[in-house]
């Protein structure tokens, strides 16, 4: 009979690399696609709170990019944005 | 001393939330797990109930989170971070080490019905910790079943609109309230429409000794039927129609943080969601008078209680 082990012997379903679902890219899923105008955008940094990724990258000017790799199109930064600087067009024509 | 910011552009950079998670296009959950990483200071611990983004930030090998991070049951979270704050209470006074600031984020599911028990006991007891609800308003995980935060008048898979009834006949629970029964000392609501509000609250919560309750209102394009687009549009309604008013409490005082003086007619929040379309037919115009009554009742609750009435 071998000894029973405790729950110190077993091993938890732990993930050790922080973060790692960057690794996962989840643009694929997009049908339509978030265009930015950048001579429109004045900076104000909403649609890069409101992104549920987050897809939008604040650089160090405050002025921001799309990250496609991430963006699943859900079209918040375009309906929020407060001078129209984005806009959503199909996937594959733009 | 909280920091309070004043505008988005205050808001730290620095990411603890990363991209590739599996929440749907849309979602309103990201916006306060990312608020809440930036607006406690220093370490942190991360308990999640079982729910909507537990399930869908850590679909093993992969995690988003750049902190530290604990899921259990779905009904102990309160109870796993109260053991958690237990722990590094004990370290820091044997060994010194800083304690780190626990945080917990459940669904309305795992705070207002499966985790409550766990959440009073800890709340009772004492524990250092922010417990955080995000509220999609039903079960969306398993499917979108009715919960105790489900309101009147919704569709939900197991509230269905028909002809027995126009969707959950019973009314909302109040967290709020039945954290302040508790004694905490702070206890606030947050809307993604509202950044600033939301950061400085966190913050607020986090400055404080003891537990606090935050209750946040989260968009579900998935279980309201609604366009993933209209998520934060139809958060900025619900507190511009008092659905959802944005107060806090602390040590006894109430104050309602956007005071909403003319409201918008309730039908414009409830058109852009597929949950409430039988409420704008007119047999069922009795349930959306009721709603109407529910959310006055509870606006004119709240200005006594902030002395503006």
């Amino acid at each position: 009979m071998s000894k029973l082990l405790s729950w110190k012997d077993l091993s938890a379903p732990i993930i050790a690399e922080a973060g790692n679902s960057v690794l996962y890219k989840t643009g694929g899923w997009r049908a339509l696609k978030p265009v930015l105008d950048q001579s429109k955008c004045i900076r104000c940094l909403l649609c890069w709170f409101y992104c549920p990724e987050p897809a939008i990258k604040r650089r160090e000017d405050d002025s921001v990019e799309i990250d496609y790799d991430y963006c699943k199109g859900c079209g918040i930064c375009a309906n929020e944005c407060p001078v129209k600087a984005i806009a959503m067009v199909e996937e594959g024509v733009g | 001393m909280a920091v309070q910011i004043k505008t988005l552009r205050e808001m730290p950079r620095e990411e603890l939330f990363a991209p590739g998670h599996r929440l749907c296009a849309g979602c309103g959950i990201p916006q306060l797990v990312r608020t809440a990483l930036k607006a406690v200071p220093g370490p942190k611990v991360v308990v999640t109930a079982t729910g909507c983004l537990e399930v869908a930030t850590t679909i093993f090998p992969y995690t988003s989170w750049r902190v530290p991070w604990v899921h259990n049951a779905f009904e102990n979270a309160a109870a796993t971070a109260a053991g958690i704050e237990a722990a590094f209470k004990a370290l820091e006074k044997k060994r010194g080490v800083k304690r780190p600031k626990v945080i917990v984020f459940g669904g309305d599911g795992g705070t207002f019905d499966i985790g409550l028990q766990a959440l009073s006991g800890a709340l009772e007891r004492g524990h250092d910790l922010i417990y955080i609800c995000y509220d999609n308003e039903a079960y969306m995980n398993t499917g979108i079943q009715r919960s105790g935060a489900t309101p009147r008048g919704a569709a939900t898979t197991t509230s269905p609109a028909g002809k027995v009834i126009p969707g959950k006949p019973e009314r909302k629970k109040d967290l709020i309230a039945i954290a302040i029964a508790h004694g905490v000392r702070y206890a606030a609501t947050l809307n993604p429409a509202y950044p600033v509000d939301m950061f400085n609250k966190i913050a607020k919560a986090a400055s404080i000794e003891g537990p606090t309750v935050l209750h946040y209102f989260t968009p579900c394009p998935t279980g309201w039927r609604s366009d993933p687009a209209k998520s934060i549009e139809i958060a900025r309604l619900a507190v511009l129609t008092r659905v959802w008013p944005l107060y806090e409490y602390e040590d006894g005082v109430y104050r309602i943080n956007v005071l909403v003086k003319s409201p918008r007619p309730i039908e414009d929040y409830l058109k852009l969601q597929g949950r409430f379309a039988h409420l704008l037919q007119p047999e069922n115009r009795w349930m959306l008078e009721q709603l109407k009554r529910d959310v006055e009742e509870n606006w004119n609750r709240l200005l006594k209680l902030a002395g503006l009435a």
